[in-house]
């Protein structure tokens, strides 16, 4: 993709100025280890933006504490860089404050799924204006190196040498289960399918939620490759597409409807065609459930692409809409009528 | 037939009853009338954390005192010279409350046997001389109401209910409350109910009469109006001043109000206030957490709004990290904090001023801003104003301090002219076309408030350390040691633009200074009034900022030889000063979840000048 456009649809009046990925490339210059998985997405991200068409000063990314933090800091954006896991309560003053800025929060899986947990479910439930894009590298990169809430049963870190006893997050089943209204998964270093699921993610109207794949070279090194890497992610990969039966392995394997109603991994030679799922994002959250469940984490074959995508009322246009509601009905506000309401009485 | 009326300057009622009797709304509607008679009026709500407690029980007892004069009052009184107490349970909790010869106006119907076991008496308290000393009152109350309710086409339980409004008529009746007052709020509140409507209007009715007829009551008493200034006036609680207050500092800055909060006792009441006006363009945000409220009124900041998050107890721990990262983001926010009693949960429904040190210090690293105070229910609306203020001019979160009496309590407020209330300029940056700076500073050292949606102006802001002016991210030791003293230097200076600590030392060679912040100010008024009366000569000072302290304030508390600072709390204030002034401040402290009453302090003020 070019990664020159035409800036669509502002209505500043002004002639609409030509944005390139270097509007949004910051000066400072990013500081993540050689080799992160985070340089990839950045410049992804970088490169992409220009497409939407919104200018940098209206465009705000938010981020917490963690590697994925410092994101923000190298998009010339405006940026918030909070405090650990809060970046979508943050994001959602700013959206609510502004609903014509375009608003993007970055997270890590120790900041969303952690200790901002909370934030995040909530941000998911009430459908905020903001796109939410988790860096998953299941492990704490910033404190060097602990298990985090998506790192596999077993795991052996600094802070778990015996192997970790927590059972995972599988973040899409998270995001599905708290009804999100869109729910994505994609890889840092496959930039064209990056660069898709953020162009629907960025489309869809409420909040986004995106998973991103991301390798840590240093704590983690390799725990996507099943994926990542070119020779085993062809084989690996299951690759959402609406409309479309869901095949992979260059065709060889499928998913099809099993016993019960439950979706299973089959070689697609040994199945009824009728009977191989069609991807329907559109659809019921508990297709795109089974779909999060065909593997228990990315050392198997793996959904990616967008899994969930429905309409819901927006938070900050619900909002708005009540401002506008009420003020029709009993006008604007007069501060002196307020102070004077109820019973009063005059001293002469 | 009427019968004598006894003239009184001040009468202190006391209601009483169980949680589900309705005490606090038949105490706001006696408060309403009495304020439209033109009486000066403190109120104190005290009711249980329970919703409802077991019914008849000791600690399901919901009170509402007041105190109404002729004269200038400033506490809702230490004594109530009349308890109505609809049930032993409420007899029980309050009989301690009222002045010895005091009136004590009870439910007969209530005192069976069981009730009367329930409320932990062994014994039936009307009858086993306990109330010996007090002029007793028995009125079926129960059964009068359902009498004066038949035929309405209720049930006997709805009945029951009203009455409440039976006590409420009769003791109007009592100080010659005006009726009109009552009866129009009933239509207003059950006018689309009828039969409730009638039922509560024919139990007022029955209670007035009872009290005009019987021969129970020998006579009423008179309170005149107290003299006040020329200007309309109305009665509002501290709750509601301080979201009006909120809502009057969007409309004289122009920016929209962004309040975020998690329910909690007894802050939950600005939500419940500020969620009515969306026509002021008031968003409220009922967040997942305190924390979630705290960090989404930081970014509505950053959007250019008047942020507000508000809490109480519990709630103020957990939105420190949140005000840290808004002090060296330098971003214009609001926090309130109505501080209830104790550590932990402690006790939610009661009062105390224990939050000042945790205000002041309680973030980690060298974390100041600015803290204000309100020392009345209707000076909660300036106080609201003057936090709106320093955070917009400063660029900085402000701690805005009040507390569960203030909330709850009320008086008579002159309403203020909108135009006479102070213009906040947002002042917000626009580009000039160079490279922006978001960390320079102007003549106050406050940053430019630069909006997401400004052409020209992008830049990043966040936690961690900023470079002095361009505000990029800085681990360089010097700039640390700048940046640390420039965001001191800059609440201290604030102390510039506040008005000095005034002294109200008539002799001007006053034994004492009794020196005090926050709900403490009527106490502190009413007992410094009488030790002025026993021949003490005692001068006052009120703190309304607490960080910065007013320029003159080592100066005032050097100039007493005895400086006396009374407190809700272990002795908060009374550190700070000592510390910052070296004087040898004396504390006298209480924390019993109750205001500090007059004649305690006044107890207080003696032994101090007589050591």
């Amino acid at each position: 993709m070019s990664d020159v456009i035409q800036n669509g649809g502002q209505a500043s009046g002004e002639a609409a100025p030509t944005l390139t990925k270097k509007d949004f490339t910051s000066d400072q210059e990013p500081r993540w280890c050689p080799g992160c998985g985070d340089y990839a997405i950045l410049s992804t991200v970088q490169a992409f933006m220009p497409e939407l068409g919104i200018e940098p000063h209206k465009t705000v990314f938010v981020s917490g504490i963690g590697c994925s933090g410092r994101f923000t800091y190298y998009m010339d954006t405006y940026g918030m860089h909070g405090i650990h896991g809060r970046a979508p309560a943050l994001a959602t003053g700013i959206a609510v404050a502004n609903p014509e800025l375009s608003v993007w929060v970055v997270t890590g899986d120790g900041d969303g799924l952690s200790i901002g947990g909370n934030h995040l479910i909530h941000a998911l439930r009430r459908n905020v204006d903001i796109k939410i894009l988790l860096f998953n590298n299941q492990i704490y990169g910033l404190t060097k190196g602990q298990y985090s809430p998506t790192s596999e049963e077993g795991k052996v870190t600094k802070s778990t040498p015996f192997g970790s006893v927590d059972h995972p997050f599988n973040p899409i089943a998270l995001a599905l289960g708290v009804e999100a209204t869109f729910v994505a998964r994609t890889l840092d270093n496959d930039r064209q399918h990056l660069t898709e699921v953020l162009r629907r993610a960025a489309q869809h109207n409420g909040t986004a939620f995106v998973e991103i794949y991301q390798n840590c070279n240093v704590f983690n090194d390799g725990a996507f490759d099943l994926l990542r890497e070119k020779s085993q992610g062809k084989h690996n990969q299951i690759r959402l597409e609406e409309g479309q039966p869901i095949v992979f392995d260059d065709g060889n394997r499928c998913v099809r409807v099993g016993e019960n109603g439950r979706y299973e991994i089959a070689a697609t030679a040994d199945t009824d065609a009728a009977s191989i799922v069609v991807h329907d994002p559109h659809g019921r959250p508990s297709l795109a459930f089974a779909l999060a469940h065909l593997s228990h984490g990315p050392d198997e074959p793996s959904a990616i692409g967008v899994f969930h995508e429905i309409e819901r009322p927006v938070y900050g246009q619900a909002i708005q809409h009540q401002l506008q509601a009420a003020t029709e009905r009993l006008g604007a506000g007069d501060l002196g009528t307020l102070l004077h309401s109820g019973d009063t009485w005059t001293v002469e | 037939m009427s019968k004598p009326v006894k003239e009184r300057e001040r009468i202190v009622v006391r209601f009483a009853g169980d949680s589900g009797d309705g005490m606090q709304l038949t105490g706001d509607r006696f408060t309403s009338a009495t304020a439209v008679l033109g009486n000066d009026l403190a109120t104190l709500p005290d009711f249980p954390a329970e919703i409802r407690a077991p019914a008849g029980t000791v600690h399901g007892v919901s009170a509402f005192q007041i105190q109404f004069a002729s004269s200038d009052i400033t506490t809702p009184g230490d004594h109530a010279d009349v308890l109505v107490a609809m049930n032993p349970a409420a007899l029980k909790a309050d009989l301690e409350t009222v002045a010895k010869g005091g009136v004590l106006v009870l439910n007969e119907d209530s005192f069976t046997q069981r009730n009367i076991e329930k409320a932990g008496y062994t014994a039936d308290p009307t009858q086993d001389g306990t109330l010996d000393g007090y002029q007793v009152y028995k009125v079926p109350m129960t059964s009068i109401t359902v009498r004066a309710t038949e035929g309405i086409g209720i049930g006997k339980k709805e009945a029951e209910r009203a009455k409440n409004m039976f006590a409420l008529g009769l003791v109007s009746w009592m100080f010659g409350r005006p009726t009109e007052t009552t009866l129009g709020w009933l239509e207003k509140k059950f006018g689309s109910r009828q039969e409730i409507f009638d039922a509560n209007v024919a139990a007022f009715k029955a209670g007035y009469h009872f009290g005009e007829t019987t021969e129970l009551f020998a006579e009423s008493y008179k309170v005149e109006a107290a003299p006040q200034a020329p200007g309309t006036y109305r009665n509002i609680d501290g709750a509601t001043a301080l979201a009006w207050g909120l809502i009057a500092a969007s409309q004289r800055s122009g920016l929209p109000l962004v309040y975020a909060s998690y329910p909690i006792t007894p802050a939950s009441e600005l939500l419940h206030e500020l969620s009515r006006h969306k026509n002021f363009g008031v968003v409220t945000i009922q967040a997942e957490d305190e924390i979630a409220a705290a960090n989404i009124a930081l970014g509505a900041a950053f959007s250019g709004q008047l942020a507000v998050t508000g809490t109480s107890g519990p709630g103020i721990d957990l939105k420190a990290e949140t005000v840290g990262l808004a002090v060296i983001m330098e971003l214009p926010m609001i926090v309130v904090d109505v501080q209830r009693a104790g550590p932990s949960t402690g006790m939610p429904t009661k009062t105390e001023q224990a939050d000042l040190l945790l205000a002041m210090y309680g973030r980690h690293g060298e974390s100041p801003l600015p803290i204000v105070s309100a020392s009345t229910p209707a000076e909660c609306f300036s106080a609201a104003i003057e936090a709106a203020r320093i955070a917009v001019r400063y660029r900085t979160p402000v701690i805005l301090l009040s507390d569960t009496f203030l909330a709850n309590s009320s008086e008579p407020w002159p309403i203020p002219d909108v135009e006479s209330l102070p213009e906040i300029d947002p002042a917000f940056a626009t580009s000039n076309g160079a490279d922006f700076l978001p960390y320079s500073r102007d003549d106050k050292l406050a940053r430019p408030w630069a909006v997401p949606g400004t052409p020209g102006l992008v830049h990043r802001i966040g936690g961690l350390e900023r470079q002095d002016g361009t505000g990029n991210i800085s681990y360089d030791a010097a700039n640390h040691e700048l940046m640390t003293r420039l965001r001191q230097a800059k609440v201290d200076g604030i102390a510039d633009d506040i008005p000095p600590l005034d002294v109200e030392d008539p002799s001007g060679e006053a034994d004492l200074l009794v020196l005090g912040w926050g709900s403490s100010l009527g106490t502190i008024t009413a007992s410094v009034a009488r030790a002025r009366a026993n021949g003490q000569n005692v001068a006052t000072a009120h703190l309304r900022h607490l960080n910065p302290f007013p320029t003159n304030t080592g100066e005032v508390v050097r100039k007493y030889r005895k400086v006396l600072i009374p407190e809700m709390n272990m002795g908060q204030l009374a550190a700070l000063l000592r510390a910052k002034f070296l004087v040898d401040a004396q504390s006298y402290t209480k924390v019993q979840g109750l205001p500090i009453f007059a004649e305690e302090l006044e107890r207080e003020i003696a032994r101090v000048l007589d050591e």
